[in-house]
């Protein structure tokens, strides 16, 4: 499926001289590995010009550091009760953000009147920095987890309502025209045209959600927490551990990355029938 | 039977597209209807459909009044406009879900074996060239066995080579089941080798303006005299209807008549 997408590229490789079937594959594997190049080239300097004592690399540790960091929280066990912190508030935002933002979308792409009514006053919330609302959260919901969550829950809910009303009314009206004709009821034509047709865009609607659930998680976390990753990051500050900071920011990396990844392989199977979902090469 | 008892169909923005509209389509008969853009070919198609209802008038089946989409009656369009994420197979099964899964993948298999396509079962409809995607669109419309089937230029956006071949595969299938076909077109070929009797539309607002019968022997020379013969009549009734100093129904095609035979 890669393939597809990256067609031209290839054509153009074999206008240039046929290649075997081995280097195709290396060159598959070579693609991605280019990407790395930078970054883990960048690391080695530094590592290296912290080994040779030209910088103290006290306030940018070098990777290794950063490395013994990070296996030193995981051997305390404090990582996992961090990771799970911050894991269990996204989910549990996320979540709330994805109902909300699923059924109130659905609500005002299927029915022009709740539009009319609902969707200026969500665009007009849309428009509020979401950070904005966080005194108002801590005040009405207090400073442990309920704000926290409900911050995270109102950054997903925008992208996912938007995502959701926009694909619903996109969706062909000529396809729905083929379902009128073979008299499909109101359940059936949902489920069999309606769905199929918003589900790319529900895709790509609950990455973004998911990318903006993360953002705010650092957020909340940042707003008076005693565990997870946000005050890994704070704690960093306050005590001059920049170390420990970077780590916080790698995991965050790796979480947010490995998320992402899960719901595109979730949706895969559902959506092979598309030309840009082949693999990893859609979406990014 | 179908019967078309003066339909008229009158926009809400205010314009007329279908006014007066009789006809009576016999079961097994091919009618092509032609006319100038804007004659109200598609407006006429759609109420017969049962897509959009006609302001005035009734489409009638088997003395059946049709004012919404109704299982005997299957219409193919321009564009294929298969589910692009269902494959071939399900796509041309998509009309008859209803049935039990053997007897609906008996019929699907046959459908697809008869327009050809039996390697392309599960092949997504983008893997499809514009051709073989009409085909699966025919093939959809057929399997639930209508009685009359609805066709709206459906050859238009395929090349010249690819319409003749699928012209002649339509008249191919056609002839299993033989439904009545009502075919809207703007090419006078097609409906020249297609129909038993052309309906020359006019348009503002869209009304019939002539009938033509085709009284040929299929399959049709496209390069015989008497093919020629039809298609000029034809296109000088298309070039009257669209003369606004000729007159509505000027004693049914005997000008025609006179100026050919």
């Amino acid at each position: 499926m890669a393939m597809t997408v990256e067609l031209p590229a290839l054509e153009q490789a074999d206008a240039i001289a046929p290649r075997s079937a081995p280097t195709a594959r290396l060159r598959r594997y070579a693609r991605p590995a280019l990407g790395l190049l930078l970054p883990v080239g960048l690391a080695l300097i530094w590592e290296l010009i912290v080994w040779f004592g030209w910088s103290s690399g006290r306030l940018v540790p070098p990777p290794s550091k950063l490395f013994a960091t990070i296996v030193e929280l995981a051997r305390g066990g404090e990582l996992t009760r961090h990771v799970a912190a911050t894991l269990t508030r996204v989910v549990a935002g996320f979540g709330l953000g994805v109902v909300a933002g699923t059924v109130l979308g659905a609500i005002s792409g299927y029915w022009g009147l709740a539009r009319r009514l609902l969707d200026p006053t969500v665009q007009a919330l849309r428009a509020i920095p979401s950070i904005a609302w966080v005194p108002l959260f801590i005040l009405w919901l207090g400073i442990f987890e309920t704000s926290k969550v409900a911050l995270i829950a109102v950054g997903v809910f925008f992208p996912v309502y938007l995502g959701v009303m926009g694909a619903i009314l996109s969706v062909d009206r000529k396809i729905v025209e083929v379902g009128r004709i073979f008299r499909l009821s109101g359940p059936a034509m949902i489920r069999r045209i309606l769905l199929p047709a918003v589900l790319p865009a529900y895709v790509v609607a609950l990455r973004v959600g998911l990318g903006l659930g993360w953002m705010f998680v650092v957020a909340a976390e940042f707003m008076g927490a005693s565990e997870g990753l946000g005050y890994l990051l704070i704690d960093g500050q306050q005590l001059g551990k920049p170390a420990q900071i970077l780590a916080a920011i790698v995991i965050f990396a790796i979480l947010g990355k490995t998320t992402d990844w899960l719901i595109e392989i979730a949706s895969a199977p559902l959506l092979r029938w598309q030309d840009a979902f082949g693999g990893h090469g859609g979406g990014h | 039977m179908l019967a078309l008892d003066r339909l008229g169909k009158i926009y809400p923005n205010g314009v007329n597209a279908l006014a007066r509209f009789s006809a009576e389509i016999r079961l097994g008969e091919i009618a092509a209807v032609i006319g100038g853009s804007g004659c109200g070919k598609s407006t006429l198609l759609r109420a017969i459909a049962g897509l959009d209802r006609a302001t005035s008038g009734t489409v009638t089946l088997d003395d059946i009044a049709i004012s919404a989409p109704h299982a005997k009656i299957g219409i193919i369009f321009q564009e294929p406009r298969l589910l692009p994420w269902l494959s071939v197979a399900d796509n041309i099964g998509f009309g008859v879900s209803d049935l039990p899964a053997s007897i609906r993948r008996e019929k699907v298999a046959r459908a697809l074996s008869r327009v050809g396509l039996a390697d392309k079962a599960n092949a997504w409809p983008r893997e499809l060239s514009g051709g073989q995607a009409q085909r699966v669109a025919i093939a959809r419309a057929l399997v639930p066995q209508p009685e009359v089937l609805l066709l709206d230029e459906p050859f238009s956006a395929l090349d010249a080579f690819t319409r003749r071949d699928l012209q002649d595969h339509l008249l191919d299938l056609w002839a299993d089941t033989r439904p009545t076909l009502v075919m809207v077109t703007h090419d006078v070929d097609e409906a020249v080798v297609l129909a038993d009797r052309v309906l020359v539309m006019r348009p503002r607002p869209g009304r019939l303006f002539d009938e033509i019968t085709i009284n040929l022997a299929r399959p049709r020379d496209r390069n015989s005299p008497h093919f020629d013969n039809f298609k000029r009549r034809v296109l000088t009734a298309l070039d009257r209807s669209l003369d606004r100093s000729v007159p509505d129904r000027d004693a049914k095609s005997t000008a025609g008549e006179a100026m050919w035979w």
